[in-house]
């Protein structure tokens, strides 16, 4: 038994559970899935004095498209995002990238809110957040916040929610279908965590949005001109100076840029195929 | 500490036990329940030596909490045989030698079972990737990849009967 005691509840509606959080605020761990949570807790890189355990609230066990954005509750597993029908025809970046998150073991529990709320550098379900210009939606007893995500994740394993707040749930735009998209990620083996994850969408005939994963502490998100011969190329030897990468046991920020100015250019090819 | 009382179904038996808020699946199944079956490898959901199907999904038992299983139905390596019969993906992975030390070997007889219970007639590539959340330090997974898509076509031959 690895991680220290904590205490555990079970809360039945979302009221119940900012109820609880906003008495316990920072000594209070969110449950949903828990396969970020569960981990640091085994590995007692994080301590809490209580779980709040939000997976069977079935409020928040709900995929909806309202308007133009598609709304996804924080109990909605990871590999129930990646079976519903409507995906790849309104959400295909994400139809693209969630076979590259952890495990099928890790992805029936794991939950698309938490990756969001947990904020790794690498993981890809932020970084589509950041692509598609989304939105995160916050509950706390003083009420609802909604942030977009470039406003929400701040760095490295830090975002902007407040101790009192629940990630209750995340909004994607839906993609217009002259949107193409292409993702790549290179990883020790299929599931770690990317060391560099580069995602690209086709805006308008002349440029590409481009999102990378693992250089920055959030995604960075550019958009690129494609103004024929060398453009796209230029343009990602600059950013990858510009966004330096960083150093850790995976890989050197040299290493980083490298793999950046590989396959950046082969993604946007791609999804320019795509669109083709 | 307060402790837990939990109502499961294991293995096609309803059980009940009594666990502390921290006490992972894995620990439960393993400390209190004597199903030792499932092992530990990290703890952190990378080397699926503690696979279980929980409602018909397999899981990392190490990421879950004993609590969180009430109302479950868990499956574990313990329940794959039937009696003294071996479920095909086991016989497989003896005929083929798909083992060495048989740490990683209860994770991958429980994932692969999920996997051919889903998709009874896998690719090659379609088993890998199912796989890719189990690791095998010894076998280099060839013979376990073959034991899997014999297992398979076994039961799909069994199932044509
Ligand atoms: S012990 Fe659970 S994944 Fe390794
Ligand atoms: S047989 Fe030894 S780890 Fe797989």
């Amino acid at each position: 038994m690895k991680p220290r005691k904590f205490a555990y509840i079970r809360p039945d509606t979302v009221d119940e559970a900012v109820a609880v959080l906003g008495e316990y605020g920072d000594d209070a761990r969110i449950l949903a899935g828990g396969q970020s949570l569960m981990a640091m807790l085994n590995l007692r890189l994080v301590e809490a004095a209580a779980l709040i355990d939000i997976a069977r609230i079935p409020e928040l066990d709900t995929i909806r498209v309202a308007g133009d954005k598609v709304e996804i509750g924080a109990a909605v597993v990871q590999n129930r995002l990646l079976a519903w029908p409507d995906l790849k025809s309104r959400l295909p970046l994400l139809g693209a990238l969630l076979p590259f998150v952890g495990h099928f073991q890790t992805r029936n529990r794991g939950t698309v809110c938490g990756s969001i709320a947990h904020a790794d550098p690498s993981s890809e379900i932020p970084l589509s957040l950041a692509m598609l210009g989304g939105e995160v939606v916050l509950r706390s007893l003083r009420g609802t916040r909604v942030l977009a995500a470039s406003d929400f994740q701040r760095g490295v394993l830090t975002t902007a929610r407040e101790p009192d707040e629940l990630v209750a749930a995340v909004r994607f735009p839906v993609a217009p279908s002259r949107h193409r998209v292409a993702f790549r990620e290179v990883a020790r083996r299929h599931g770690d965590f990317a060391i560099i994850a580069v995602a690209a969408m086709v805006e308008d005939a002349g440029a590409v949005r481009l999102g990378v994963g693992g250089m920055t502490g959030a995604p960075a998100i550019r958009r690129i001109e494609m103004n024929g011969g060398t453009a796209a190329r230029d343009a990602i030897e600059t950013l990858a100076w510009d966004l330096e990468g960083f150093e850790d046991i995976h890989a050197s920020a040299r290493l980083r840029r490298d793999i950046l100015r590989r396959i950046g250019p082969v993604v946007i090819e791609e999804a320019c195929r795509c669109a083709a | 500490m307060k402790k837990y009382h939990v109502s499961t179904t294991i293995n096609g038996e309803p059980v009940e036990f009594l666990c502390e808020p921290q006490q992972t699946l894995l620990d439960v199944l393993r400390d209190t329940l004597n199903l030792t079956g499932s092992k530990e490898g990290c703890a952190s959901g990378d080397c699926g030596a503690c696979t279980v199907i929980v409602d018909g999904r397999m899981v990392c038992s190490c990421l879950m909490l004993g609590v969180e299983a009430e109302g479950r139905t868990v499956t574990t390596v313990e329940g794959i045989a039937t009696g003294d019969t071996l479920h095909p993906v086991q016989q497989k992975f003896l005929e083929h030698a798909a083992l060495q030390c048989g740490f990683c070997t209860p994770g991958f007889i429980v994932a692969a079972k999920a996997l051919l219970d889903e998709n009874p007639n896998p690719t090659e590539e379609e088993a890998r990737y199912w796989l890719a959340g189990n690791l095998c330090r010894c076998t280099g997974y060839d013979k376990i990849i073959r034991a899997v898509l014999d297992a398979a076509s076994e039961m799909r031959r069994e199932a044509a009967e």
